[in-house]
């Protein structure tokens, strides 16, 4: 059995003292560990953020690539070997605004990888912008008079998406959180988990504090109730009280890449490269 | 008499089967052995505008479209009109005098020949729908060029073999029929053109997308995805029917940014990948692009040009993303560009492509255009086993152990080129990073290591060397003027050069690879007195990289840029005034 320092790389994180981004490396670690599937079976598609930044932190098979598109990038792998526990992470600005359309239809394609989602309601590397989940009013460097628009609700959105898994933790919960990702990554089909995700030093709103105040966790809810998640999803919108844990989850959904008939003997890497082009040349006549 | 030199134009609205109907007709030639080339224009609408196919038949390989028409088949009045300076004595018309209102007179006047087939009334009747009633005109096509019936019986009957068996022998009752109003109603010898069959090995009729799909198939590329823009649409739809069943897999992804992505994961997992589209798409793909140039990742990008800016002329073609393509993607790294010139340098180019993709661990875009990604030309069956298979520095599983916590992904090499070991493989960590990273991947800002990986990429290309594609010298080697051309220019002017009404000497340096420049540029055009450049773009703009690259200054351009390709005819023309 693993522990959890086994996947810490040469590197110390960068992360500012007090970011909500150790809680959630941590509860990724133990998550893995627990999990017990050889490290090198595993694949991280990373985003580009502070959140991101974990790709040099964390000693799974990486591929940090761009802002906004870590999901493309994790679907390729899968699709490219099955075999591999894949797991897409970013950052709220990287996930719901750069790269919302890819949520959009990650969420519909139900590969079978998870999506972790460090939502700290701000964008962090760039000091410190309003995001796509910013709430409404809140000041920052690119809306000094207060975010006009409302925020993105990751929950509705991923459920009203036809997402087949979707749960909330927060980092100030590192054994819950491990759960709801261990749950995702073990989760067939896509795992989506929303991670409340203090920035101590740009989010003066949502803090440690905010959030302790009013996140409870879900228990004894019908996971496969999609009408009552759908009511949990809006809980913070209307009672400012937020649940954690899993509000939605359908395995009887098939996942995408089982649902290629060329991929039901094998992994699309293990295939033999050259092909018999006969047959379709003829057919050209 | 005119044997087996034959240039046929069906042209109607959208809808009306003028596509289907073009590519039969091509078959039916092809599959008597003789040579085709053909070539389409049709606007960006689904129903309604005007849509032309038109098919050279020749006892030679033909290479490019035919200016004046022998046969044309006008499915509307629209079609005479727009035609009727492509007509000359003794071509022929065939039309259908009861639903097309034109001047029959001027017709006469000019010596064009009239054959009045009512094909609307006897698809009807026939076929039971006028919907045939291209099928009509395809039989009288081959009873007016004396061409055996069999060969359009049986392309008929290839053509709707998945459909219901009634479909097929509607059409051929169609096809028949029109043949017989012919014989019944005209003297066929009075038309002066005939097709032979001749004695040929089979030819595929193909286009550059058909080939360019194949090419990948045979490459071992086992993932594509792409987003559907014309004129690279077909590559997908290709890719999409046979790949399947050579274990590819095919995704239409949401947009050409998750395209390029999703391409570069199946990649680092270890699966050949390619992607294709237009310039418009091949735009939102840029920073997708340079970051197969950092992370050092295999892949093929397929850009099937048309003319722009933007939405631009959306069925047409055009050479005018030359310069934007060069420039492909922020930040340094070499750009490897093929052109192909024709359907059959597609093929082989892209299966290098694959090659050289993985050898340089970079990109490699292969360059076409709406003219030979949409125009059939008949060619052999391709020589599947020569070029090979070669995957770079791909490290094995016992490899991968060996070398375990050491592994370095972008370990600095003689060649800059670094072992690539694949997710999965038990030992080694892979870490690839669209940061400035170290060895072992690690984001890493220091001077020293920033000063590495970019000597280490630069190093990359030479591994290509000798493996990359010649500039291409056709004709003889003293003649006074020397044409220069890439891509899709090669057609016309091989054809050109052959043309009787050429009046001046020429040669012509083919360039099927416009970056790196070909390492023989120079010297093949040492001899040249005088250069000129063939493109369509309307500001010349291989001049420019001509002169970036060796200093060659050419003396005179010939440029179209109109959204239709150079005819033989135009060339020598313009090549006559020099
Ligand atoms: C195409 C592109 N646009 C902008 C940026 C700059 N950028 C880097 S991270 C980031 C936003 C970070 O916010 P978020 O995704 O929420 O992650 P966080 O840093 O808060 O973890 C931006 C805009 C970029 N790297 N690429
Ligand atoms: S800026 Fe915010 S999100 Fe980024 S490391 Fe610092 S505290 Fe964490």
């Amino acid at each position: 059995m693993k522990k959890p320092n086994d996947f810490n790389t040469t590197h110390e994180p960068t992360w500012c003292p007090g970011c909500g981004n150790f809680g959630l490396w941590g509860a990724f670690k133990q998550a893995l560990a627990e999990l017990d599937i050889p490290r090198h079976k595993i694949f991280g598609s990373y985003g580009i953020g502070c959140s991101s930044n974990g790709a040099n932190f964390t000693k799974i098979n990486v591929f940090h690539g761009l802002h906004g598109r870590p999901l493309p990038v994790a679907e390729g792998v899968k699709m490219a070997n099955h075999d591999l526990t894949v797991i897409a992470l970013g950052g709220d600005g990287d996930g719901f605004g750069e790269g919302g359309n890819h949520f959009m239809h990650a969420c519909r394609a139900n590969h079978d990888i998870a999506y972790f989602v460090h939502d700290n309601q701000i964008y962090g590397l760039t000091t410190g912008q309003t995001s796509p989940t910013s709430a409404k009013g809140i000041k920052s460097k690119s809306n000094p008079l207060g975010a006009i628009d409302r925020p993105v609700n990751p929950i509705a959105l991923a459920l009203s998406l036809g997402a087949t898994f979707v749960a909330r933790g927060f980092t100030g919960d590192i054994p819950h959180l491990a759960k709801l990702m261990k749950a995702a990554i073990k989760h067939k089909g896509f795992g989506f988990v929303d991670i409340l995700q203090p920035c101590f030093t740009f989010n003066k709103h949502n803090t440690h504090q905010y959030f302790r105040e009013r996140v409870y966790k879900l228990a004894g809810n019908d996971t496969s109730d999609f009408d009552k998640a759908q009511k949990l999803a809006r809980e913070w919108d209307r009672e400012d009280k937020i649940p954690l844990g899993i509000f939605f989850q359908n395995e009887s959904e098939p996942v995408f890449h089982e649902q290629l008939p060329q991929l039901t003997k094998e992994t699309l890497i293990k295939k033999k490269l050259p092909v018999n082009l006969k047959p379709d040349f003829q057919s050209y006549i | 008499m005119k044997i087996n030199n034959f240039n046929w134009k069906i042209g109607g609205p959208a809808g009306f089967g003028v596509m289907s109907s073009g590519l039969m007709f091509a078959k039916a030639c092809s599959r008597a052995g003789l040579f085709i080339h053909d070539y389409s224009e049709y606007p960006s609408l689904i129903r309604g505008g005007h849509n032309t196919y038109q098919v050279y038949v020749s006892e030679k390989q033909v290479h490019s479209q035919r200016k004046i028409v022998d046969l044309l088949v006008a499915l509307n009045e629209q079609s005479i009109i727009e035609h009727l300076d492509e007509l000359v004595k003794g071509s022929g018309v065939i039309c259908d005098s009861a639903k097309v209102l034109f001047d029959k007179k001027s017709l006469k006047k000019k010596g064009i020949m009239l054959f009045d087939v009512p094909f609307n009334k006897i698809a009807k009747e026939v076929g039971g729908d006028e919907i045939m009633r291209n099928t009509v005109t395809l039989g009288a096509t081959m009873a007016l060029t004396k061409h055996d019936f069999k060969y359009l019986e049986k392309i008929i009957n290839d053509q709707f073999s998945d459909k219901d068996k009634s479909i097929a022998s509607q059409n051929i009752k169609a096809a028949r029929a029109g043949f017989d109003f012919i014989k019944e109603n005209y003297n066929i010898d009075s038309f002066d053109f005939f097709l032979q069959a001749q004695n040929n090995k089979p030819q595929m009729v193909v286009t550059a997308n058909d080939t360019i799909a194949l090419g990948a198939l045979n490459a071992g590329c086992k993932f594509y995805a792409a987003y559907p823009m014309t004129p690279a649409s077909s590559i997908l739809h290709t890719l999409a029917a046979r790949g399947p069943k050579h274990g590819m897999v095919v995704r239409h992804a949401e947009d050409e940014i998750s395209v390029i992505n999703m391409a570069q994961g199946a990649s680092t997992a270890g699966v050949r990948s390619m992607v294709a589209t237009s310039g418009g798409g091949f735009a939102l793909m840029m920073e997708g692009f340079s970051l197969a140039g950092i992370t050092e990742t295999a892949l093929v990008v397929v850009e099937v040009m048309r003319s722009g800016p933007a939405t631009g002329l959306p069925t047409w073609t055009d050479q005018g993303d030359l310069k934007f393509v060069l420039g492909a993607g922020h930040g340094e790294f070499d750009r490897v560009i093929f052109a192909p010139g024709d359907q059959e340098e597609a093929f082989y180019l892209t299966e290098l492509a694959f090659n050289i993709t993985e050898i340089i661990q970079s990109p490699v875009i292969v360059l076409s255009d709406k003219y030979i990604s949409e125009s059939h030309l008949s060619i052999p069956f391709f020589d599947t086993k020569k070029i090979g298979i070669d995957r770079g520095k791909i490290l094995t599983e016992t490899e991968a152990k060996k070398l375990g916590d050491k592994y370095k992904r972008y370990q600095l090499t003689k060649d800059g080129i670094s072992p690539r070991a694949l997710p999965g493989q038990e030992g080694v960590r892979i870490f690839l990073n669209s940061d400035e990273h170290d060895e072992m991947g690690y984001s890493e800002e220091s001077i020293q290591n920033r000063l590495d990986q970019v000597a280490k990429r630069a190093k990359k290309i030479k591994a290509a060397g000798k493996l990359l594609p010649p500039a291409k010298l056709y004709g003889d080697k003293t003649a006074k003027i020397t044409l220069v051309g890439w891509g899709s220019v090669k057609g016309p002017i091989l054809d050109a050069m052959q043309n009787q009404d050429l009046k001046k000497k020429v040669n012509y340096v083919h360039f099927p690879m416009v970056a790196p420049l070909p390492a023989n540029t120079k010297n093949i055009l040492a001899k040249s007195k005088k250069i000129v450049l063939i493109e369509t773009n309307s500001q010349a703009q291989f001049a420019d990289v001509l002169r970036a690259g060796t200093g060659i200054e050419v003396d005179h351009k010939i440029l179209r840029f109109d959204g239709r390709p150079f005819y033989q005819s135009e060339l020598v023309k313009e090549i006559n005034k020099i």
